[in-house]
């Protein structure tokens, strides 16, 4: 392992390499933090630029450089304007918006820089200590599995996001469900629900319904009550420093959020997003009582568990690729694609027959990392003057980004109108308190739910897969406690209230 | 009837027509050797079905108590707010979409950003006009020309470009 270190040092520490690291994580920041362009989309764009280097190890150095500065740009956008272009990145949108609007902006994205830093540079170390093991702890989980862990997954963002109305969340994850199922899917090959529309052929896009669900409510909600632009006012960004108690509540957060979202960012499928909300989730579970009424407030700790947990996830995810050749998230799929134009090909082998690519993309993470804190904790202040544009422009701004990010992913004018549309919807539900961010979470893990449920149905030739496979069972049974016990709370304070008789 | 349950009425309409579907009518040209699979492509959506159905009945009848509590914007006083400019930028946006092949992408950005900040009461056209032009001009600059991603700038017909 020291002596592939060294050749992963020798490698990524030359001048090509640094310039290629510095490069990659700028750009991705600029891009990222335009609502809408997501890690995926800007990873595409830059296949190209990439592939025309010639060099593997250069070319994956550079793709991960973007990936990071574009979820570091993503949570930007987030925390500033309740934005988030990419999905990894709406927890983060949680608890940093309300910071924003309570005008401590600048500390919102301190903490998200120095929970993204450690969570990357935490979990890098855990990558080059893991990656060897892990491919066979991955290889343990088979689709019922999947299946069962997505359902965690989905049961402990309707628990959470539901606020005490944990029906309205799951009826928003079922809806998202269905709207996932619209279009033609890789496992069956036959168009569903499409209503003989031509459009729908291919389903919903991702980028259009999240600009619907979480952009285009929060411009019109700018419209409607002009007081609530800009947060604090005048715009400015101040008190940047965060100080040494809030430093010190953080840290246990950012240590443990840093172990839990590197190993979920490892499970194929369950990436950044599920990550960052899991690693919410967790976070107020835990949190004392006092502490947990400030999340979704303006929590410091709601603010750096998704950034952690993220971050961590990202390089987790690129130890299935690296290890098994199997990509684990949509991003990482795109990656796959890349080494194999470049003629590598990822899997077991990749460590030994190409020591210096394997090598090289992990300590490129730690330079990565550092080149992310380094460059943007000053330019902070720069990034956050957004703000400080009149709501007059500021509002057409936003509602042009929302709708390019929509158009440029699928270059599809009738992909703006359902945008509309579908904005117009959200902002009814809105209105109505429905919890907007489990209907996302339901339509991107969809199609993964249903071809792991196919799997296992077909590998156990029914449901069986339930009971006999023992760890399912156990994960079903976690996401059935989740749904009945906040349930369950909230029905006997309801109960125990002052000035309500009691049943009995 | 309060708006969440005027929601879920909708949502429900939405569960049942999608329900028919999945338990009716998709499983009619399913092929033979289909049919021994224990999955059918209507498996999945048959459960999703059930599972909105119920909790949308759950929230239609209040079966789950809860605290009343009231969003940002209380949508029974929509007409105090600022209704009409919201209106209006939503039309402007599905102009925009329309518009956005036919008249190019430098003419409708521009438009769109400077008509976007007169229904939002600016007045100061110069300074509108000059941010539409400069701001259109620098995102084509930098998806097309950057990026590679093919937009096209003028009108049809322009001459210019095709």
């Amino acid at each position: 392992m020291l002596e592939g270190l060294l050749i992963g040092l020798q490698t990524a520490l030359s001048i090509k390499m640094l310039i290629v690291v510095i490069g990659g994580c700028l750009i991705g920041t600029f891009i990222g933090m335009l609502p809408g362009l997501g890690p995926m989309s800007i990873i595409a764009i830059m296949i190209p630029v990439a592939i025309s280097m010639g060099d593997p190890a250069a070319a994956l150095i550079l793709l991960a450089g973007v990936y990071y500065g574009a979820i570091f740009g993503g949570s930007t956008s987030s925390i500033l304007l309740n934005a988030p272009g990419v999905a990894g990145t709406v927890a983060t949108s949680f608890d940093g918006y309300p910071m924003t609007q309570q005008g401590k902006a600048g500390k919102a994205l301190t903490i998200a820089a120095i929970a993204s830093f450690c969570g990357g540079t935490f979990s890098a170390i855990l990558l080059m200590i893991f990656a060897p093991m892990l491919s066979s702890v991955a290889l343990l989980f088979h689709s019922a599995e999947y299946f069962a862990l997505m359902i965690v997954g989905l049961s402990a963002i309707a628990a959470f996001a539901g606020k005490g109305q944990v029906a309205k969340a799951i009826l928003m994850t079922t809806i998202g469900l269905i709207m996932a199922t619209v279009g033609e899917g890789a496992l069956f090959n036959m168009p569903r629900f499409t209503m003989g529309i031509m459009d729908l052929q291919s389903g919903f896009g991702f980028i259009t319904l999240a600009m619907a669900m979480f952009a285009l409510p929060e411009a019109l909600f700018l419209v409607l009550l002009p007081k609530t632009v800009g947060g604090s006012g005048n715009g400015a960004i101040k008190d940047l420093r965060i100080s040494r108690s809030e430093a010190r509540s953080i840290a246990p957060v950012i240590f443990r959020q840093s172990i839990q979202g590197f190993f979920i960012g490892v499970l194929p499928g369950a990436g950044a997003t599920i990550a960052s909300f899991l690693g919410y989730a967790v976070e107020r579970n835990i949190a004392p009582k006092e502490e947990q009424k400030q999340f979704g407030k303006g929590s410091i700790k709601g603010l750096a568990a998704p950034e952690t947990a993220n971050n961590a996830a990202c390089t987790g995810s690129f130890v299935p690729l690296l290890t098994l050749g199997i990509p684990g998230s949509g991003t990482t799929a795109i990656l796959l694609g890349a080494l194999i134009a470049l003629n590598v090909s990822p899997g077991p082998r990749l460590m030994i027959d190409e020591p210096q690519i394997f090598w090289s993309v992990i300590i490129s993470m730690y330079i990565g990392n550092l080149v992310l804190l380094v460059l943007n904790l000053p330019l902070i202040p720069y990034i956050a003057k957004v703000l400080s544009v009149p709501r007059n422009y500021l509002i057409p701004f936003i509602m042009f980004f929302t709708l390019m990010g929509a158009y440029i992913g699928q270059n599809n004018a009738t992909e703006l109108l359902l945008l509309v549309g579908f904005g117009v919807c959200a902002t009814a539900l809105k209105f109505a308190n429905y919890p907007l961010a489990p209907l996302l979470i339901g339509f991107i893990l969809g199609g993964m739910i249903e071809d792991n449920f196919s799997r296992s149905m077909q590998l156990y030739d029914g449901v069986a897969f339930i009971w006999e496979r023992p760890m399912t069972l156990g994960l079903l049974m976690i996401a059935a406690l989740l749904i009945v016990l906040p349930t369950w709370n909230s029905h006997r304070a309801q109960k125990n209230r002052p000035g309500k008789a009691d049943g009995d | 009837m309060a708006l969440d349950r005027w929601i879920a009425l909708i949502f429900l309409g939405i569960c049942l027509a999608y329900g028919y579907t999945a338990w009716f009518n998709m499983d009619g040209g399913l092929a033979p050797f289909m049919k021994r699979n224990p999955i059918w492509p209507s498996t999945f959506p048959k459960l999703l079905s059930l599972l909105g159905i119920v909790t949308s009945l759950i929230i239609l009848f209040g079966l789950e108590k809860h605290e009343q509590e009231m969003g940002e914007i209380d949508y029974r006083r929509l007409l105090d707010y600022k209704i009409g400019q919201a209106i209006g930028l939503l039309v402007l946006m599905g102009l925009y979409a329309l518009t956005l092949k036919s008249l190019g992408f430098l003419l409708s950005t521009a438009s769109f950003l400077i008509m976007g900040a007169y229904i939002l009461g600016e007045r100061k056209w110069i300074v509108m006009i000059l941010i539409g032009a400069i701001t259109s001009f620098c995102v084509w600059y930098l998806v097309s020309e950057i990026l590679n991603i093919y937009m096209r700038p003028w009108p049809r017909g322009f001459g210019l470009w095709n």
